[in-house]
Protein backbone atom coordinates (compact mmCIF):
# COMPACT_ATOMS: atom_id res chain seq x y z
CA UNK A 1 0.00 0.00 0.00
CA UNK A 2 1.58 3.39 -0.94
CA UNK A 3 2.39 5.46 2.08
CA UNK A 4 1.59 9.13 2.47
CA UNK A 5 4.53 11.47 1.97
CA UNK A 6 5.98 13.95 -0.48
CA UNK A 7 6.56 12.08 -3.75
CA UNK A 8 10.03 13.51 -4.13
CA UNK A 9 11.21 12.13 -0.80
CA UNK A 10 10.13 8.55 -1.45
CA UNK A 11 11.52 6.36 -4.26
CA UNK A 12 8.89 4.32 -6.07
CA UNK A 13 8.65 0.94 -4.43
CA UNK A 14 7.73 -2.18 -6.27
CA UNK A 15 4.50 -3.79 -5.15
CA UNK A 16 2.47 -6.82 -6.13
CA UNK A 17 0.18 -6.07 -9.06
CA UNK A 18 -2.69 -8.20 -7.81
CA UNK A 19 -3.63 -10.80 -5.20
CA UNK A 20 -2.70 -13.41 -7.79
CA UNK A 21 0.82 -11.97 -7.97
CA UNK A 22 0.96 -12.26 -4.17
CA UNK A 23 -0.17 -15.87 -4.39
CA UNK A 24 2.46 -16.74 -6.97
CA UNK A 25 5.27 -15.02 -5.09
CA UNK A 26 4.47 -16.64 -1.77
CA UNK A 27 3.96 -20.00 -3.44
CA UNK A 28 7.35 -19.68 -5.05
CA UNK A 29 9.11 -18.84 -1.84
CA UNK A 30 7.34 -21.56 0.13
CA UNK A 31 8.36 -24.25 -2.34
CA UNK A 32 11.99 -23.28 -1.85
CA UNK A 33 11.68 -23.30 1.91
CA UNK A 34 12.90 -26.68 3.01
CA UNK A 35 13.19 -26.66 6.76
CA UNK A 36 11.96 -23.08 7.05
CA UNK A 37 10.55 -20.35 4.88
CA UNK A 38 11.75 -17.18 6.59
CA UNK A 39 15.23 -16.87 5.06
CA UNK A 40 13.75 -17.49 1.62
CA UNK A 41 11.01 -14.95 2.33
CA UNK A 42 13.58 -12.29 3.02
CA UNK A 43 15.57 -13.09 -0.12
CA UNK A 44 12.52 -13.04 -2.32
CA UNK A 45 10.50 -10.16 -0.88
CA UNK A 46 13.37 -7.81 -0.15
CA UNK A 47 16.14 -8.66 -2.57
CA UNK A 48 14.55 -10.21 -5.61
CA UNK A 49 11.15 -8.52 -5.79
CA UNK A 50 11.95 -5.34 -3.90
CA UNK A 51 8.46 -5.26 -2.42
CA UNK A 52 9.86 -4.49 1.02
CA UNK A 53 12.94 -2.75 2.23
CA UNK A 54 15.01 -4.59 4.78
CA UNK A 55 13.72 -2.33 7.54
CA UNK A 56 10.12 -2.92 6.53
CA UNK A 57 10.69 -6.66 6.47
CA UNK A 58 12.24 -6.60 9.93
CA UNK A 59 9.40 -4.51 11.29
CA UNK A 60 6.86 -6.93 9.83
CA UNK A 61 8.78 -9.88 11.19
CA UNK A 62 8.98 -8.41 14.68
CA UNK A 63 5.26 -7.86 14.72
CA UNK A 64 4.66 -11.39 13.40
CA UNK A 65 6.84 -12.87 16.10
CA UNK A 66 4.98 -11.09 18.86
CA UNK A 67 1.71 -12.57 17.71
CA UNK A 68 0.77 -16.21 18.26
CA UNK A 69 0.92 -18.47 15.26
CA UNK A 70 3.54 -19.26 12.64
CA UNK A 71 5.79 -16.28 12.05
CA UNK A 72 5.98 -16.51 8.28
CA UNK A 73 2.24 -17.04 7.99
CA UNK A 74 1.55 -13.97 10.14
CA UNK A 75 4.00 -12.03 8.01
CA UNK A 76 2.25 -13.05 4.81
CA UNK A 77 -1.16 -12.29 6.28
CA UNK A 78 -0.22 -8.81 7.47
CA UNK A 79 1.62 -7.87 4.30
CA UNK A 80 -1.12 -9.32 2.10
CA UNK A 81 -3.75 -7.45 4.07
CA UNK A 82 -1.84 -4.21 3.67
CA UNK A 83 -1.68 -4.73 -0.08
CA UNK A 84 -5.20 -5.87 -0.88
CA UNK A 85 -7.16 -6.30 2.32
CA UNK A 86 -8.48 -9.71 3.25
CA UNK A 87 -8.12 -10.94 -0.32
CA UNK A 88 -4.41 -10.17 -0.18
CA UNK A 89 -4.08 -11.86 3.19
CA UNK A 90 -5.81 -14.94 1.82
CA UNK A 91 -3.74 -14.93 -1.37
CA UNK A 92 -0.43 -14.74 0.46
CA UNK A 93 -1.41 -17.38 2.97
CA UNK A 94 -2.89 -19.71 0.35
CA UNK A 95 0.21 -19.30 -1.76
CA UNK A 96 2.40 -20.40 1.11
CA UNK A 97 0.22 -23.31 2.12
CA UNK A 98 -1.65 -24.88 -0.77
CA UNK A 99 1.00 -26.75 -2.71
CA UNK A 100 3.10 -27.71 0.31
CA UNK A 101 -0.10 -28.96 1.95
CA UNK A 102 -0.86 -31.27 -0.95
CA UNK A 103 2.68 -32.59 -0.75
CA UNK A 104 2.52 -33.14 2.99
CA UNK A 105 -0.77 -35.01 2.72
CA UNK A 106 0.60 -37.23 -0.03
CA UNK A 107 3.77 -37.97 1.90
CA UNK A 108 1.75 -38.72 5.04
CA UNK A 109 -0.47 -41.04 3.04
CA UNK A 110 2.57 -42.90 1.79
CA UNK A 111 4.14 -42.97 5.25
CA UNK A 112 1.02 -44.53 6.75
CA UNK A 113 0.61 -46.98 3.91
CA UNK A 114 4.21 -48.17 3.99
CA UNK A 115 4.69 -47.88 7.73
CA UNK A 116 5.54 -51.58 7.91
CA UNK A 117 8.43 -51.31 5.52
CA UNK A 118 11.51 -51.12 7.78
CA UNK A 119 13.28 -48.61 5.56
CA UNK A 120 10.31 -46.24 5.64
CA UNK A 121 9.90 -46.47 9.40
CA UNK A 122 13.62 -46.07 9.83
CA UNK A 123 13.87 -43.05 7.55
CA UNK A 124 11.04 -41.33 9.42
CA UNK A 125 12.60 -42.11 12.77
CA UNK A 126 15.93 -40.70 11.66
CA UNK A 127 14.30 -37.57 10.25
CA UNK A 128 12.35 -37.21 13.48
CA UNK A 129 15.56 -37.18 15.49
CA UNK A 130 16.99 -34.53 13.19
CA UNK A 131 13.75 -32.54 13.46
CA UNK A 132 14.16 -32.54 17.24
CA UNK A 133 17.71 -31.32 16.75
CA UNK A 134 16.48 -28.51 14.51
CA UNK A 135 14.03 -27.37 17.16
CA UNK A 136 16.78 -27.44 19.82
CA UNK A 137 19.00 -25.45 17.47
CA UNK A 138 16.30 -22.79 17.16
CA UNK A 139 16.07 -22.56 20.94
CA UNK A 140 19.84 -22.24 21.29
CA UNK A 141 19.92 -19.58 18.59
CA UNK A 142 17.35 -17.54 20.47
CA UNK A 143 19.12 -17.87 23.82
CA UNK A 144 21.56 -14.98 23.41
CA UNK A 145 18.53 -12.72 23.10
CA UNK A 146 17.99 -13.25 26.81
CA UNK A 147 21.31 -11.63 27.64
CA UNK A 148 19.77 -8.17 27.69
CA UNK A 149 16.38 -9.23 28.90
CA UNK A 150 14.62 -6.71 31.15
CA UNK A 151 13.92 -9.66 33.41
CA UNK A 152 17.57 -9.95 34.24
CA UNK A 153 19.65 -12.93 33.22
CA UNK A 154 18.99 -15.01 36.32
CA UNK A 155 15.23 -14.62 36.21
CA UNK A 156 15.15 -15.27 32.48
CA UNK A 157 17.10 -18.50 32.83
CA UNK A 158 14.91 -19.41 35.76
CA UNK A 159 11.80 -19.00 33.65
CA UNK A 160 13.32 -21.13 30.90
CA UNK A 161 14.19 -23.90 33.33
CA UNK A 162 10.77 -23.76 34.97
CA UNK A 163 9.09 -24.04 31.58
CA UNK A 164 11.13 -27.08 30.60
CA UNK A 165 10.38 -28.68 33.96
CA UNK A 166 6.67 -27.97 33.78
CA UNK A 167 6.19 -29.07 30.18
CA UNK A 168 8.72 -31.80 29.52
CA UNK A 169 9.00 -33.38 32.96
CA UNK A 170 5.74 -32.69 34.78
CA UNK A 171 3.69 -32.63 31.55
CA UNK A 172 1.42 -29.91 32.87
CA UNK A 173 -1.15 -28.62 30.38
CA UNK A 174 0.21 -25.78 28.32
CA UNK A 175 -2.44 -23.12 29.00
CA UNK A 176 -1.71 -23.32 32.75
CA UNK A 177 2.01 -23.06 32.17
CA UNK A 178 1.57 -20.07 29.89
CA UNK A 179 -0.57 -18.37 32.52
CA UNK A 180 1.47 -19.50 35.50
CA UNK A 181 4.84 -18.54 34.06
CA UNK A 182 3.91 -16.13 31.32
CA UNK A 183 1.89 -13.68 33.38
CA UNK A 184 4.53 -13.26 36.09
CA UNK A 185 7.13 -12.90 33.37
CA UNK A 186 5.19 -10.16 31.64
CA UNK A 187 4.47 -8.44 34.96
CA UNK A 188 8.14 -8.54 35.91
CA UNK A 189 9.18 -7.22 32.53
CA UNK A 190 6.61 -4.44 32.69
CA UNK A 191 7.87 -3.46 36.12
CA UNK A 192 11.52 -3.51 35.03
CA UNK A 193 10.72 -1.49 31.92
CA UNK A 194 9.15 1.27 33.97
CA UNK A 195 10.77 4.55 32.99
CA UNK A 196 12.99 5.87 35.76
CA UNK A 197 13.04 9.50 36.81
CA UNK A 198 10.61 10.76 34.22
CA UNK A 199 9.48 14.34 34.63
CA UNK B 1 -7.53 -46.13 -1.50
CA UNK B 2 -11.24 -45.55 -1.16
CA UNK B 3 -12.95 -42.21 -0.76
CA UNK B 4 -13.92 -43.09 2.79
CA UNK B 5 -10.32 -43.79 3.68
CA UNK B 6 -9.17 -40.55 2.12
CA UNK B 7 -11.83 -38.42 3.73
CA UNK B 8 -12.08 -39.86 7.22
CA UNK B 9 -8.78 -41.63 7.64
CA UNK B 10 -7.90 -45.20 8.64
CA UNK B 11 -9.71 -44.88 11.96
CA UNK B 12 -12.84 -43.43 10.31
CA UNK B 13 -13.04 -40.33 12.47
CA UNK B 14 -16.53 -39.54 13.69
CA UNK B 15 -18.18 -36.17 14.25
CA UNK B 16 -17.57 -36.04 18.00
CA UNK B 17 -13.91 -36.87 17.56
CA UNK B 18 -13.59 -34.34 14.76
CA UNK B 19 -14.86 -31.58 17.00
CA UNK B 20 -12.51 -32.61 19.79
CA UNK B 21 -9.59 -32.59 17.37
CA UNK B 22 -10.64 -29.17 16.08
CA UNK B 23 -11.14 -27.86 19.61
CA UNK B 24 -7.71 -29.04 20.81
CA UNK B 25 -5.92 -27.36 17.95
CA UNK B 26 -7.98 -24.20 18.16
CA UNK B 27 -7.12 -23.88 21.85
CA UNK B 28 -3.45 -24.18 21.01
CA UNK B 29 -3.54 -21.61 18.23
CA UNK B 30 -3.55 -18.52 20.40
CA UNK B 31 -0.93 -19.75 22.87
CA UNK B 32 1.46 -20.71 20.07
CA UNK B 33 3.79 -17.76 20.58
CA UNK B 34 6.70 -18.43 18.26
CA UNK B 35 4.76 -20.80 16.06
CA UNK B 36 2.94 -24.10 16.34
CA UNK B 37 6.19 -25.92 17.06
CA UNK B 38 6.22 -24.47 20.59
CA UNK B 39 2.99 -26.29 21.38
CA UNK B 40 4.19 -29.69 20.21
CA UNK B 41 4.67 -30.98 23.75
CA UNK B 42 1.04 -30.22 24.51
CA UNK B 43 -0.14 -31.60 21.17
CA UNK B 44 1.65 -34.82 21.93
CA UNK B 45 0.12 -34.98 25.37
CA UNK B 46 -3.36 -34.53 23.89
CA UNK B 47 -3.14 -36.59 20.73
CA UNK B 48 -1.08 -39.51 22.05
CA UNK B 49 -1.52 -39.69 25.81
CA UNK B 50 -4.96 -38.24 26.37
CA UNK B 51 -6.92 -39.22 23.25
CA UNK B 52 -4.83 -42.16 22.09
CA UNK B 53 -5.33 -41.24 18.44
CA UNK B 54 -1.71 -41.83 17.49
CA UNK B 55 1.27 -43.64 18.91
CA UNK B 56 4.30 -41.59 19.95
CA UNK B 57 6.17 -42.93 16.92
CA UNK B 58 3.40 -41.92 14.53
CA UNK B 59 3.29 -38.47 16.11
CA UNK B 60 7.04 -38.03 15.72
CA UNK B 61 6.74 -39.10 12.09
CA UNK B 62 4.33 -36.25 11.48
CA UNK B 63 6.81 -33.74 12.88
CA UNK B 64 9.52 -35.22 10.67
CA UNK B 65 7.34 -34.93 7.57
CA UNK B 66 6.52 -31.33 8.38
CA UNK B 67 10.16 -30.40 8.76
CA UNK B 68 11.30 -32.26 5.66
CA UNK B 69 8.63 -30.92 3.34
CA UNK B 70 8.91 -27.49 1.75
CA UNK B 71 6.80 -24.68 3.06
CA UNK B 72 5.96 -23.44 6.54
CA UNK B 73 6.75 -25.93 9.29
CA UNK B 74 3.23 -25.58 10.65
CA UNK B 75 2.21 -28.15 8.04
CA UNK B 76 3.19 -30.88 10.46
CA UNK B 77 -0.27 -30.35 11.96
CA UNK B 78 -1.71 -31.37 8.61
CA UNK B 79 0.26 -34.60 8.84
CA UNK B 80 -1.18 -35.15 12.31
CA UNK B 81 -4.66 -34.34 11.05
CA UNK B 82 -4.42 -36.76 8.17
CA UNK B 83 -3.03 -39.53 10.37
CA UNK B 84 -5.89 -39.10 12.82
CA UNK B 85 -8.77 -38.57 10.41
CA UNK B 86 -7.96 -38.27 6.73
CA UNK B 87 -8.77 -35.04 4.91
CA UNK B 88 -11.39 -34.23 7.51
CA UNK B 89 -8.65 -34.40 10.10
CA UNK B 90 -6.47 -32.10 8.02
CA UNK B 91 -9.28 -29.54 7.96
CA UNK B 92 -9.69 -29.82 11.73
CA UNK B 93 -6.04 -29.36 12.58
CA UNK B 94 -5.22 -26.73 9.96
CA UNK B 95 -8.33 -24.60 10.52
CA UNK B 96 -7.95 -24.97 14.27
CA UNK B 97 -4.29 -24.03 14.23
CA UNK B 98 -4.53 -21.14 11.81
CA UNK B 99 -7.89 -19.40 11.98
CA UNK B 100 -7.65 -17.83 15.45
CA UNK B 101 -4.08 -16.65 15.09
CA UNK B 102 -4.73 -15.45 11.53
CA UNK B 103 -7.67 -13.34 12.65
CA UNK B 104 -5.56 -11.86 15.42
CA UNK B 105 -2.67 -11.20 13.06
CA UNK B 106 -4.74 -9.32 10.51
CA UNK B 107 -6.37 -7.32 13.27
CA UNK B 108 -3.06 -6.49 14.89
CA UNK B 109 -1.51 -5.65 11.54
CA UNK B 110 -4.18 -3.08 10.89
CA UNK B 111 -4.12 -1.66 14.35
CA UNK B 112 -0.82 -2.16 16.01
CA UNK B 113 2.23 -1.41 13.91
CA UNK B 114 2.67 1.91 15.63
CA UNK B 115 2.26 0.36 19.07
CA UNK B 116 5.10 -2.07 18.65
CA UNK B 117 7.39 0.03 20.80
CA UNK B 118 4.85 0.69 23.52
CA UNK B 119 5.92 -0.50 26.94
CA UNK B 120 3.07 -3.00 27.17
CA UNK B 121 4.04 -4.71 23.95
CA UNK B 122 7.71 -4.78 24.90
CA UNK B 123 6.86 -6.21 28.30
CA UNK B 124 4.77 -8.84 26.54
CA UNK B 125 7.58 -9.98 24.26
CA UNK B 126 10.25 -9.76 26.94
CA UNK B 127 8.09 -11.60 29.45
CA UNK B 128 7.29 -14.44 27.07
CA UNK B 129 10.70 -14.83 25.46
CA UNK B 130 12.03 -17.26 28.11
CA UNK B 131 8.79 -19.22 27.81
CA UNK B 132 9.24 -19.58 24.07
CA UNK B 133 12.78 -20.84 24.48
CA UNK B 134 11.69 -23.21 27.24
CA UNK B 135 8.85 -24.54 25.09
CA UNK B 136 11.21 -25.20 22.18
CA UNK B 137 13.62 -27.04 24.48
CA UNK B 138 10.71 -29.02 25.87
CA UNK B 139 9.57 -29.90 22.34
CA UNK B 140 13.02 -31.22 21.54
CA UNK B 141 13.10 -33.22 24.76
CA UNK B 142 9.65 -34.71 24.20
CA UNK B 143 10.50 -35.72 20.63
CA UNK B 144 13.77 -37.34 21.69
CA UNK B 145 12.38 -39.28 24.61
CA UNK B 146 11.69 -42.48 22.59
CA UNK B 147 15.29 -42.64 21.39
CA UNK B 148 16.99 -41.29 24.50
CA UNK B 149 18.87 -44.55 25.01
CA UNK B 150 20.39 -44.71 21.53
CA UNK B 151 23.87 -43.25 21.06
CA UNK B 152 23.41 -42.79 17.32
CA UNK B 153 20.40 -40.58 17.98
CA UNK B 154 22.53 -38.28 20.13
CA UNK B 155 25.18 -38.27 17.45
CA UNK B 156 22.55 -37.16 14.95
CA UNK B 157 21.35 -34.43 17.31
CA UNK B 158 24.91 -33.22 17.86
CA UNK B 159 25.54 -33.23 14.13
CA UNK B 160 22.34 -31.32 13.48
CA UNK B 161 23.19 -28.73 16.13
CA UNK B 162 26.66 -28.31 14.67
CA UNK B 163 25.25 -27.89 11.15
CA UNK B 164 22.70 -25.31 12.21
CA UNK B 165 24.76 -23.37 14.73
CA UNK B 166 28.24 -23.50 13.24
CA UNK B 167 27.56 -23.54 9.50
CA UNK B 168 25.13 -21.86 7.16
CA UNK B 169 24.10 -24.99 5.37
CA UNK B 170 20.55 -25.87 4.47
CA UNK B 171 18.85 -28.08 7.09
CA UNK B 172 17.98 -30.50 4.33
CA UNK B 173 21.48 -31.96 4.61
CA UNK B 174 20.85 -32.96 8.21
CA UNK B 175 17.42 -34.34 7.33
CA UNK B 176 18.92 -36.43 4.54
CA UNK B 177 21.59 -37.82 6.86
CA UNK B 178 18.90 -38.62 9.41
CA UNK B 179 16.83 -40.45 6.83
CA UNK B 180 19.87 -42.41 5.71
CA UNK B 181 20.81 -43.35 9.26
CA UNK B 182 17.26 -44.54 9.81
CA UNK B 183 17.16 -46.55 6.61
CA UNK B 184 20.39 -48.25 7.59
CA UNK B 185 18.81 -49.15 10.88
CA UNK B 186 21.23 -47.16 12.96
CA UNK B 187 18.42 -45.30 14.74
Amino acid sequence: MPEAGPPAARPAQAAPASPWALFRAFNRLAMQGFGGVLPVAQRELVERLGWLTREQFLALLSLSQVLPGPNVINLGLIYGDRCFGWRGALAACAGMILLPLVLVVMVTMAALQFADVPAVGGALRGMGVVAAGLVLATAIRLAPGLRDSPLGRVAAIGFVAATVLAIAVLRWPLPWVVLGLGLPGIALAAWRLKPVGRP
Amino acid sequence: MTWELLLWGPAAIGAAEWWRLFAHFTALSLVAIGGAITTVSEMQRLVVAQEGWLTAAQFNNCIAIGQAAPGPNVLFVAAIGYSVGGLAGVLATMAGSLLPSAALAVGAGRFGERYRHARGVRAFTAGLAPLTIGLLLATGAVLLRPVAAEPVAWLLVAGTLWLMLRTKRNPMWAIAVGALAGILGWV
